[in-house]
């Protein structure tokens, strides 16, 4: 034990900072290490998926009475099948890679959301109500603006910023002047948003004409985000404005003096009151932005996806897998980055998987809860595989009701 | 506490406690004025002068017919407006500041009266059937809120009570769909316990955040039973189809007019909910176990130089309490819905949390809670049925909001255990 432990504290002087500062940032500790847990917690939640896929085939279950080595080969080829897909769906392909990054962009935006939450001490769940309000505020400026393409895509996305903004801030309200928990406030805030939508989205004006279900009619042409590798491929510009904001909000939180305020509240408010920071405000303002980072996720799902149109759905899972991504990656923004393109390619693989396995695509989200476990509780895989490794201290990353 | 609360800690707290006091009832009274404006604009003026609302007292199936009550809508909505308007102007003259809550609470229910007169001006509304569905939508609530606190008065904040109800509710079909009801509801049980042990082993052996892995827990149980229905009961259609849960009417008690048909004409699970509330009342404040499980929720570590072996009753009462939520997700399934659908819980274990909170970590607080929630659902539902014109979306949110206002502490702070949410490693 002290034989890993000691090159390293020297290599990393001040003492006081550097378990917490390497687990949160990976700074101070080499790739191949900071990888191989994550790696391992892949490859594992890989292995029970391959399990549950091979137990959840009845036809299989009834045979492995009769004939249990035929039912056993079924099993492998089943799961084989399935694994090839998810491969050939996120990689295996220009047009799969494509697809990973398309499916990638959102989450890098609201993953950044709840990662800058987290950074703040504020468990954000309400990304999913954040996003439909987003997408929202960008049908609005993006249906009834009309300008050159230059200054509407801008405009559109700061719409997005604004709406998200609006509904995380007023979470973030709630929890500085009453104290209510933003894990409940922006639940509930979720529901609340897509009952708003299912209303907003029927009345004249927004809704799409000759239609009688919540879809808004499609955005101006100028409104929409343009693609990278031309039409045969979907991803969009929207990949590199959300590269950009994971670079945007690194800044933000390491090298600006409201991400310092954020990051010294998120880890003791009461410190950071004795400094003279205003606690209210730095809560309001840190859900505030994670909730624009989200509402910007729900307008590039308006402005980058066919057929440009709002609709209730218009999130999909994104807002809930924001926030795996979030703690597969640390709440760091690269990190974040990361994690959104090993989510994207699963939910790429997970369609083809679908589509060519016939396993559902729901499978993918247990695989992310599983990775999730792994990596927060990197004892339990450091048990499986007898890793050495420091001990781990307990990361509080939220606060209870009581405080 | 708040964060407002504690902003500054050189001024006396006696006089910084006063000031909010008296801004709450600040808040409160103009709330109180603009619901009487509401009440007297739309639900009084906004019906014909003669129109007269009936609300109906029992039960087509009761024994004790024809109780109905008919008045003039707008005489009665108008009397309500007035009555909420005394109150909010009450309240502004800030005296008996400790009566703010229960001003609001009577303002809400005169509110509620007269939205209903309203909704019910020249037709008629089974006020009976609405306070039956009252009961009937606070159980899942009520069951979610006991298994909240018999985790955090040892301590341990459950937020997967969503995941467990979820998968309680999945087992619950399937195995009452294969074997009967009692299968079901046992099978359920066993998988919230199992979750409820997943969430305890997480949190006490790997120290992991408590409120992230009850996060985690529920989208585990989101993906896994939405891809073994799609896998299983897709194909095996039989398999979603459980015996329905008959109701059983006790009897005398169940002939009562308006008592009868809300409390004692209800399936098994309704009883088993009313029982545990006393039960975890008597389990936790008259018993050496609950003296035990409140000591390792406030102060665990005197209760472990007391030689409690506090991770021991954390993890007995995590477990449990998952008993509790897979009981609550057989309800769901096997009583009130019948069928399992994806997502069917739709965010009722968070709502449960909050019932938790509201009814401030007591069992008989739990229950009362439950039933304000569960007013808020029924009000909503039956409310939408009689056409108002109010879009049904608006109706639907209604139990997000009043969760919403509930732990925004419009009606007051309540205190956790002092260890909830922390880990707690032996010296």
């Amino acid at each position: 034990m002290t034989d890993t432990r000691a090159p390293e504290s020297e290599a990393t002087p001040p003492p006081e900072r550097s378990p917490l500062m390497d687990r949160a940032t990976g700074i101070g500790t080499s790739v191949a290490r900071s990888l191989l847990l994550p790696t391992l917690a892949v490859v594992t939640a890989l292995i029970i998926g391959a399990f549950i896929i091979a137990f959840s085939d009845i036809e299989i279950l009834r045979l492995l009475f009769d004939d249990p080595g035929a039912a056993f080969g079924q099993m492998v080829a089943e799961v084989s099948a399935a694994y090839r897909a998810l491969f050939r769906g996120s990689v295996g392909s220009v047009n799969a890679l494509s697809e990973s990054l398309f499916a990638a962009t959102p989450l890098i935006l609201a993953g950044l959301g709840v990662a800058l939450g987290f950074r703040a001490g504020l468990f954000n769940i309400g990304a999913q109500g954040q996003m439909l309000m987003g997408g929202l505020a960008a049908t609005y400026v993006g249906i009834y603006v009309s300008l050159p393409g230059i200054v509407h895509i801008p405009l559109t996305l700061l719409a997005g910023l604004a709406g998200g903004m609006i509904w995380g801030g007023l979470a973030g309200l709630l929890k500085a002047r009453t104290g209510a928990h933003e894990v409940i406030t922006t639940i509930m805030g979720n529901f609340i948003a897509v009952f708003f939508m299912q209303w907003i989205l029927t009345t004249p004006g927004l809704q799409d004409p000759g239609r009688n279900n919540p879809v808004s009619a499609e955005l101006a042409e100028t409104a929409r985000l343009p693609r990278l590798f031309g039409a045969d491929y979907r991803v969009t510009i929207g990949l590199l404005i959300a590269i950009a904001f994971v670079f945007v909000v690194h800044w933000l939180l390491y090298r600006s003096s409201i991400g310092f305020e954020f990051r010294a509240v998120g880890s003791n408010p009461s410190a950071g009151r004795y400094a003279g920071m205003n606690v209210a405000v730095v809560v309001t303002l840190a859900m505030a932005l994670a909730g624009g980072l989200a509402g910007m996720a729900g307008a590039n799902q308006v402005m980058g996806l066919e057929p440009y149109k709002a609709s209730p759905a218009l999130a999909g899972a994104v807002g809930f897998d924001a926030i795996t991504v979030a703690l597969l990656g640390r709440s760091n923004p690269i990190g974040v980055l990361w994690a959104s393109l090993l989510f994207g390619a699963l939910a790429a693989g997970g369609r083809e998987m679908q589509g060519a396995a016939q396993v559902p695509i729901d499978l993918v989200v247990v695989l992310q809860a599983l990775i999730v476990i792994f990596v927060a509780a990197p004892g339990m895989i450091r048990t499986i595989y007898r890793v050495k490794g420091p001990d781990e201290k307990p990361t509080q990353l939220t606060t209870g009701w009581g405080s | 506490m708040t964060v407002m609360d504690k902003v500054d800690t050189t001024t006396p707290e006696v006089v910084l406690r006063t000031s909010a006091e008296e801004r709450r009832a600040t808040i409160i009274g103009v709330v109180l004025m603009a619901l009487a404006a509401v009440v007297m604009g739309i639900f009084a003026f906004g019906v014909p002068p003669d129109a007269s609302s009936t609300f109906n007292m029992s039960l087509p199936t009761d024994s004790i017919q024809g109780v109905a009550w008919t008045f003039n809508s707008r005489i009665f909505s108008a009397v309500a407006g007035v009555l909420i308007f005394a109150l909010g102007a009450d309240r502004l003259r800030r005296r008996n500041l400790k009566r703010t809550n229960l001003a609001l609470g009577i303002g809400l229910l005169l509110f509620v009266l007269a939205l209903l007169a309203w909704a019910a001006a020249d037709s008629s509304f089974s006020l009976v059937g609405m306070l039956r569905s009252t009961v009937i939508s606070s159980i899942v609530i009520t069951l979610g809120a006991l298994t909240g606190l018999t985790c955090e008065r040892a301590g341990v904040i459950n937020i997967g009570i969503e995941g467990q109800l979820l998968t309680g509710a999945f087992v619950a079909v399937i195995l009452s769909s294969a074997f009967g009801t009692w299968a079901g509801v046992a099978g359920a049980m066993l998988v919230g316990a199992l979750l409820g042990a997943l969430l305890a082993w997480l949190a006490i052996r790997f120290s992991v955040d408590q409120i992230i892995a009850g996060v985690v827990i529920n989208i585990l149980a989101v993906g896994l039973t939405s891809f073994l229905a799609s896998r299983v009961l897709a194909e095996a259609q039989d398999l979603n189809a459980p015996a329905r849960v008959t109701s059983i009417r006790i009897p005398l008690l169940a002939d009562i007019p308006v008592i009868g048909p809300m409390f004692f004409d209800h399936t098994f699970f309704v009883y088993v909910t009313f029982i545990l509330v006393v039960a975890l009342h008597i389990g936790f404040f008259r018993t050496r176990w609950g003296l035990r499980a409140r000591a390792v929720g406030e102060h665990p570590k005197a209760a472990d130089t007391l030689g409690i072996d506090v991770l021991k009753v954390r993890y007995r009462n995590v477990i449990g309490a998952g008993l509790i939520a897979g009981f609550g997700g057989a309800f769901l399934a096997l009583a009130q819905i019948s069928r399992f659908e994806e997502n069917m819980t739709g965010g009722i274990g968070f709502i449960g949390l909050a019932a938790m909170i509201f009814g401030r970590w007591l069992p008989f607080g739990a229950l009362a809670a439950g039933l304000v929630f569960g007013f808020s659902g029924a009000l909503a539902q039956k409310v939408g049925i009689l056409g108002t014109g109010i879009p049904s979306e608006f109706m639907l949110m209604l139990p997000y909001v009043a969760t919403v206002i509930v732990v925004a502490g419009l009606v007051g702070h309540a205190r956790a255990p002092a260890a909830d949410g922390q880990p707690y490693i032996k010296q």
